[in-house]
Parts: structure tokens; sequence; C-alpha cells
């Protein structure tokens, strides 16, 4: 059970501790970066280190590193790509050159437990990145970025093209699936060196008929692997939920949610791959909920059902959106943590039935990450 | 005579970058100059093709910078080099 959670934020990254009185036990306990646009956040539990993304904006993106104990903060070097070669056209959606620099932070997750030093990261414009000494220093995986088929992803949840989500196989560390907006579902078996699509049954309804099932066309929103089910994942897509029972080869389109199928996040339950958790809102030229009622919706049993639960939650004018990162839930899978695009953050002690509001007036939430115990 | 890089107080924060006299006759030779040995800062100023940041300026004796990409606008012996953020991108 985890009684710490990470807060990245537009403003600043807030950690909260379960220390408080017994009606609002979740309380902030330290400010980072204060004003400062935190992208991304990640404990790794390995090494007692903390990592933060920061987007100055004027001054681009840099990585922080602090020990959990102290929290001192170190600037270290940001994932940098390489020169782009001279006479290279490659364009963005409008024609303009696509930048090969580091836009945004939108992914970082650790290696296997085989991995100590390793870290993943995904950035816009789609690269990503490998570190083997806990962020010391970083290189763009060559095989993906050089992929004949990178050059056809577009933008998504942002102008560029972004790899924002990165699961490591818990059988093997060396099998590693990313999605993309837009790009679809990627896998590497070989730690990296090669890759290929995945994504049999994805559909998008956004592009011309004849490409709806084109593996590189899906907009994955969010990617969960069950970490003790692994065959078992989740994708919160552009235009629907689906599942896979077979490691991401194929997958199942899941229409009948109750709510919407329209969301960014989702995440799976640690032993049950069946369970999971969404936050729906209407889609997508709108997205905030539906009626004002801030909801979460749950299945139990690998998406023939599905629960709205809604205790403790916002029940009208509420207008919140939980972008794909600021959903967590801890390794017991009983306790979730959100945070929204209004500054709200709620923790469910009981597997999402029941919420509580840590904060009401946070900054935009970025990302939340539970750190492990 | 040399060109004098004034770096902008709100880079201060991140970085110590008092003004500096430096040699070079374009705007990427003063740069690299006055950056020399200082990668951290350099990161805060180009992006990761050494082009001039999306949302920084570089005036040079009052003028702004034409080639954000190459720096390659000259400077004279005398010339004001201001390395600012822009308005946009905050």
């Amino acid at each position: 059970m985890s009684d710490r959670i990470l807060v990245a934020t537009r403003k600043g990254l807030f950690t909260f501790e379960r220390k408080g009185p017994a009606a609002k036990p979740w309380t902030i306990t330290h400010t980072d970066f204060f004003g400062d646009n935190v992208s991304m956040v990640l404990h790794d539990a390995r090494h007692g280190h903390i990592h933060a993304a920061l987007d100055h904006g004027h001054f681009g993106v840099k990585m922080h590193r602090a020990d959990e104990a102290t929290r001192v903060w170190e600037e270290l070097p940001a994932p940098a790509y390489p020169p782009k070669p001279e006479g290279l056209e490659e364009n963005d959606m409008w024609g303009r050159p696509l930048p090969w620099s580091t836009v945004r932070i939108w992914a970082l997750e650790t290696g296997g437990s085989d991995e100590p030093g390793t870290l993943w990261c995904g950035t816009i414009p789609g690269g990503l990145f490998k570190s083997d000494d806990s962020g010391a220093t970083w290189r763009i995986v060559e095989s993906l970025w050089h992929h004949p088929d990178r050059p056809k992803w577009m933008g998504g949840g942002a102008d560029l093209p972004g790899l924002h989500a990165i699961e490591v196989d818990p059988r093997n560390s060396a099998i590693v699936r990313v999605g993309v907006s837009t790009g679809g579902m990627w896998q590497t078996d070989d730690g990296g060196a090669s890759w290929r699509v995945r994504g049999k049954g994805l559909r998008a309804e956004y592009t011309p008929p004849e490409q709806a099932h084109d593996p590189i066309s899906q907009d994955v929103h969010a990617l969960a692997q069950c970490a003790g089910e692994p065959d078992r994942l989740w994708i919160q897509h552009h235009n629907g939920i689906f599942h896979s029972e077979d490691g991401g080869e194929t997958w199942r389109e899941i229409e009948d949610v109750g709510v919407s199928t329209f969301g960014f996040a989702v995440k799976v339950h640690p032993k049950d791959g069946k369970t999971a958790w969404f936050v729906p809102a209407i889609k997508d030229e709108k997205r905030v909920p539906e009626g004002g009622r801030f909801v979460v919706t749950r299945t139990q049993d690998g998406g023939r059902t599905f629960e709205t639960l809604s205790r403790g939650l916002p029940a009208e004018h509420a207008y919140d959106l939980v972008y794909r990162h600021a959903l967590d839930i801890d390794g017991t899978g009983r306790r979730l943590a959100m945070g929204s695009t209004t500054g709200g953050v709620w923790v469910s002690e009981d597997g999402g039935e029941s919420w509580i509001e840590a904060a009401g007036r946070l900054p935009p939430v970025y990302c939340v990450r539970f750190m492990a115990s | 005579m040399m060109p004098k890089v004034v770096f902008a107080p709100a880079l201060q924060r991140h970085v110590t970058l008092p003004p500096v006299k430096v040699e070079g006759a374009t705007v990427r030779a003063a740069l690299d100059a006055a950056l020399d040995g200082n990668q951290r800062a350099r990161h805060y100023i180009l992006d990761d093709q050494s082009a001039l940041r999306k949302h920084m300026l570089i005036f040079v004796d009052g003028v702004r910078v034409a080639d954000r990409r190459l720096l390659s606008d000259p400077v004279g012996p005398a010339s004001e080099i201001y390395v600012l953020q822009s308005l946009s991108g905050g």
C-alpha cells in the first residue's frame, strides 16, 4: 500500500502523503519546482530516485533527479536528438520541417527488475530514448526513429507525433511495448534493436474508411499492461476502448461501457488483468464529463460489463478531464489516484468505489504517480 | 574591441551567465565562445540541432537576427549581442 503520491502540474511538483486526519488523510508535504511546468515525473524505487521533466517553454525541456530522502535536485542532460542529416527533408503535418529536437518528455519508465540502471523515455516529436545509468546520459533508440514507417506518424494529442506510453514486459525486459499518438502500438522483442507495429483489431473512425484498421493510424491515448497477467493489455484509444488477451497481437473493441468510450487514461489491476479503470468524457470535440458529472468507470470482467463509480466525485458542473498520465494505481490494486485539468486530485482506497478529494485547486495536473514503498 | 554578449535576466535563474566579451565575426562564433565549456547553458538557448530555440531571440546592435538556424548574422568588433526570451513561449 503506497502512502505517497507525486503530482506533476503546470506550476510545480507536489507530493502528497497519507498523514492527515481521517476526514482529509492526504496532505501536501513537498512542493518542488514551484511555478515551473512539470510535464512528467517518475519514482524509481530501485534507487530511491525521483525524476522530473520540466518544460521551461523558452529554455526548453530539462531533466532533474533527486534522492527521495534528501530532495536535493540535480539537473541532468535531457534526451537530445542526433544531428539531422543535411538535406533530409522531413516535414510535419503543416509542411514545416519536423524538429529533431526534444519538444516534450511524454513518457518516462523504469526498465525491468534485471536492468537496475535502465530508464526509457518517450518524447514529442516521437523519439524513444534509453538510459543505462539512471538518467545521467541518454541515447535515442535509432532502430525506431529510423524505422521506415516512423515518418507516417502524425500529430494527435499534440501537434507533433508523441510517444507517450511505455510498458516493459514483466516476463522479459527485452520486450517493450510503446504507444504513439498518432502511430499505433509498437513492440520490440530484443531490447529495442528491432520494432514492429501491432494492433490487429484496433479501429480508427477519423480516417478514410479503407484505413480504419491500418495499425499506424491508431491514436492510442494510453496503454496498460497487467503485471500479473501480462498477456492482458488495455488501450484507451481516441475513439474506443480495446482489450487484448494475447499480449497485444489482437484487440477486441469494447463499445458498451455505460458512459463514454472517449477518454485519455486507463489503468489495469496489477494482478487481475480483467479489471481496469477509465475516466470517460464526451468525445472528442468537447472533452468534459458528460452532464458535468465527473465519474470513473470500471470493468471487472474483461470489458463485458462496466460500472460507473462516482461516490466522492463532483456530481455537477465538473469539467475535469484526466490526462493520460494522471491516473495511477498502487501495487495492491486497491488504491487509485487521479488529477484533473482543473486541478482536482482524488484518491480511492477501495478500488474506485469511493473517492476522497485530496486537493481542489491545484494547477492543471499532467501526471500522478504513487511512490512505491 | 570585441563583441559583447549579454544574457537575459530570466536565464540567470537557471544558469549564471554574466556579460562577456568574446572574439567572433558571426553570432554563432560569438555565442560558441561565450558558452564554451558550458554545455548546460548552451541547451537553455539552443535546441538539439544547435538552432536558436523557438521562443528565444537574439539581437545584434538592436536588430533581431535573421538566421535562427545557423546564426550566421555578422557581428562587428563593437557589437552588442543580446540573448533574450521572446514574449511567446511562456
